[in-house]
């Protein structure tokens, strides 16, 4: 890996976090109402406790001024205190992260393991029967929203046959807990999730692998006389490999998103949750923390796909 | 003897391709694409449904009648049954279709006016207005769309004016990477530069070169937006920060369905089913027009 590469890509990240936290901070304080919306509308609170609410939370700043002292708070994990009770922010995420960490992960487990699979047999049996229905499958699995194929499951396999909990993250009181209570907590949220990524991910396994298989060295690899399956495991997949890898860092928006429609579905107690809870109270310091956390991972998942590109391809590192 | 039939033959196939127009042929091929038309049927019917509501639904979508609530579907009175408050789940679902469509199509034009703006203003004047622009569709592009979404949908007052620009407002960056991307390409190639030495016209050379060239990735796109903002509206709407009740759109109809399941599951399914189905029919023309549009696609 070469090290300039690494240094500049960075670098270009420094703006990028920059714009993203104006723009998350712009967003917030343009709302009509402001922060305040919640108090202001509410008639049991004078407008003296609106000023003194806004003189605690330094809202009566100017905005320069607000942005600035957020956004170095910000720079050192201090995202402040939730309007809502007053716990500390920077505590109320942490709190989530092990719930959507193990909803994400098995997700991508799934999706990356099934996805491949699928895609690469559509790739190597092109135009076959399982191709075609690979390929519609997957168009119809990427056609039913996520929240109501979630509400569709628990339908089906939590109320009907009573085989998983119609949600939540553990069983309350005595037993609940235990990992394989979690475990089968977990087994619904992350199988729809995990589907919706599979139906979108086999097709670009499927060009992907079709991207490597027309390529000029694996046509030599056939005419100097490799077997097709020594072609296939030396020359394909180690080639279709990192641009999977890739795939797993640019895909990381869209798995936040599921994991927040899979989680407001199942009861999952993660960030999504979280989010869905601040945004019903306007708890601006916890909304802001989790879309300028969740952007900030984007980012980084991106330069984690363009380097794994980077050592697949020597071309993008010049670029 | 044989050259001259290959030529011949040869000279009859571009005959042939120069008489079948533009059009035609994308017509051509579109047909082929047996899913792709099914899935314009159904748009087309979905579109009738919605249009024709007024004429269609059997009830007032909002009449309350608490001594009809949860009638099962194929009841004697109600074809779909009926929701927690007597409402006739026909009507309602005929009337959502209006305003989940009406938003769908609506959000993909701000989608594509946004996009080509953005796109074509990017690729024109390159330099620093170019960076901005591009580095701005990147920053948009960091927020999961969800996150951006229900932030901007909590914050305005819910109408489908705002939702239709609040959908648009958060899928414009990939149409503005295409255009600019078709814009700065077109503009070099060698075709263009020769209808233009042949004294081809501004318009002639817009219409007949750069339309059919350039168009091509934007209509599909536009085609999967409108899937895509159909989604991201039942969504919203579902958590309710979208349309507010009492009007329906697919997705508020399934608002308290999960409620109700054990006894009235049909709430539950029959919404969800017409948003996939609309979905799902955009996808595939979507898909078919992709294949169609494509001009390296080879003959079938």
């Amino acid at each position: 890996m070469n090290l300039e590469f690494l240094v500049r890509r960075l670098i270009q990240m420094i703006p990028l976090l920059i714009a993203i936290s104006i723009l998350g901070f712009s967003m917030m304080h343009l709302a009509p109402g402001g922060p305040l919306a919640l108090y202001t509308l509410n008639p049991s609170v004078t407008a003296e406790d609106v000023a003194r609410i806004e003189e605690l939370w330094g809202l009566n700043e100017p905005l320069p001024v607000q942005y600035l002292t957020w956004a170095s708070n910000m720079f050192t994990g201090d995202f402040g205190n939730s309007f809502r009770g007053g716990a500390e922010v920077r505590h109320l995420i942490v709190e989530r992260i092990p719930a959507t960490v193990e909803l994400m992960g098995a997700s991508y487990a799934i999706a990356i393991l099934l996805g491949f699979a699928i895609g690469a047999l559509g790739a190597l049996r092109q135009y076959s029967i399982f191709d075609y229905l690979a390929t519609t499958g997957a168009l119809v699995t990427l056609s039913i929203p996520t929240f109501w194929f979630g509400l569709m499951v628990i339908f089906v396999f939590a109320e009907q046959l009573g085989w998983i909990p119609s949600g939540g993250y553990q069983s309350l009181g005595r037993g609940g807990g235990g990992l394989i209570d979690r475990l089968h907590h977990l087994v619904a949220p992350a199988s729809v999730l995990g589907l919706v990524l599979t139906a979108q991910w086999s097709r670009y396994f499927r060009s992907s692998i079709l991207d490597v298989t027309g390529q000029d060295y694996v046509r030599t690899a056939h005419a100097k006389g490799l077997r097709r399956g020594t072609v296939l495991r030396r020359h394909v997949l180690r080639n279709a490999i990192l641009p999977i890898i890739a795939l797993a860092g640019v895909q990381l928006p869209a798995v936040f998103s599921g994991a927040l429609v899979a989680e407001s579905v199942f009861g999952w107690a993660g960030m999504g949750r979280l989010f869905l809870d601040a945004l019903t109270y306007r708890d601006y310091p916890v909304l802001m923390a989790l879309l300028m956390i969740t952007a900030f991972l984007v980012v980084i998942g991106n330069l984690l796909a363009d380097i794994a590109l980077g050592i697949a391809d020597p071309k993008i590192r010049t670029g | 003897m044989a050259e001259t039939g290959a030529a011949t033959l040869v000279a009859a196939g571009e005959r042939r391709g120069a008489h079948e127009g533009f059009g035609r042929r994308v017509a051509r091929r579109f047909a082929q694409h047996r899913l792709a038309l099914a899935g314009l049927l159904v748009i087309v019917a979905l579109f009738l449904a919605s249009a024709l509501a007024p004429v269609l639904a059997p009830y007032d979508p909002n009449r309350v009648n608490p001594l009809e609530r949860h009638q099962a579907p194929f009841s004697p009175s109600h074809l779909l049954g009926t929701d927690e408050v007597g409402r006739d789940v026909l009507s309602r679902l005929l009337y959502a279709g209006r305003v989940s469509l009406t938003v769908g199509f609506a959000a993909m034009i701000v989608t594509i006016v946004v996009g080509s703006l953005v796109g074509v203003v990017a690729a024109y004047y390159g330099g620093l207005v170019d960076t901005i622009l591009m580095r701005l569709a990147d920053v948009f592009l960091s927020f999961p769309t969800i996150y951006l979404l229900l932030v901007l949908a909590a914050f305005v007052r819910p109408s489908v004016l705002s939702i239709t620009l609040i959908v648009g407002a958060t899928a414009w960056m990939e149409v503005a990477r295409i255009v600019r991307a078709q814009f700065l390409s077109i503009k070099a190639q060698d075709f263009v530069t020769a209808a233009r030495a042949l004294g081809a016209s501004a318009p002639r050379i817009m219409l007949r070169e750069l339309l059919p060239n350039g168009m091509a990735p934007i209509i599909v796109a536009a085609t999967l937006n409108v899937a895509n903002a159909i989604l991201a509206e039942s969504y919203i709407s579902f958590l309710g920060y979208g349309i507010q009740p009492p009007q329906a759109s697919w997705g508020i109809m399934l608002n308290n369905a999960q409620d109700f399941f054990t006894r009235a599951p049909w709430l539950a399914i029959l919404p969800g089913v017409a948003i996939t189905l609309a979905v799902l029919s955009f996808n595939f023309v979507g898909d078919g027009l992709r294949d169609a549009l494509d001009p390296h696609q080879r003959r079938r």
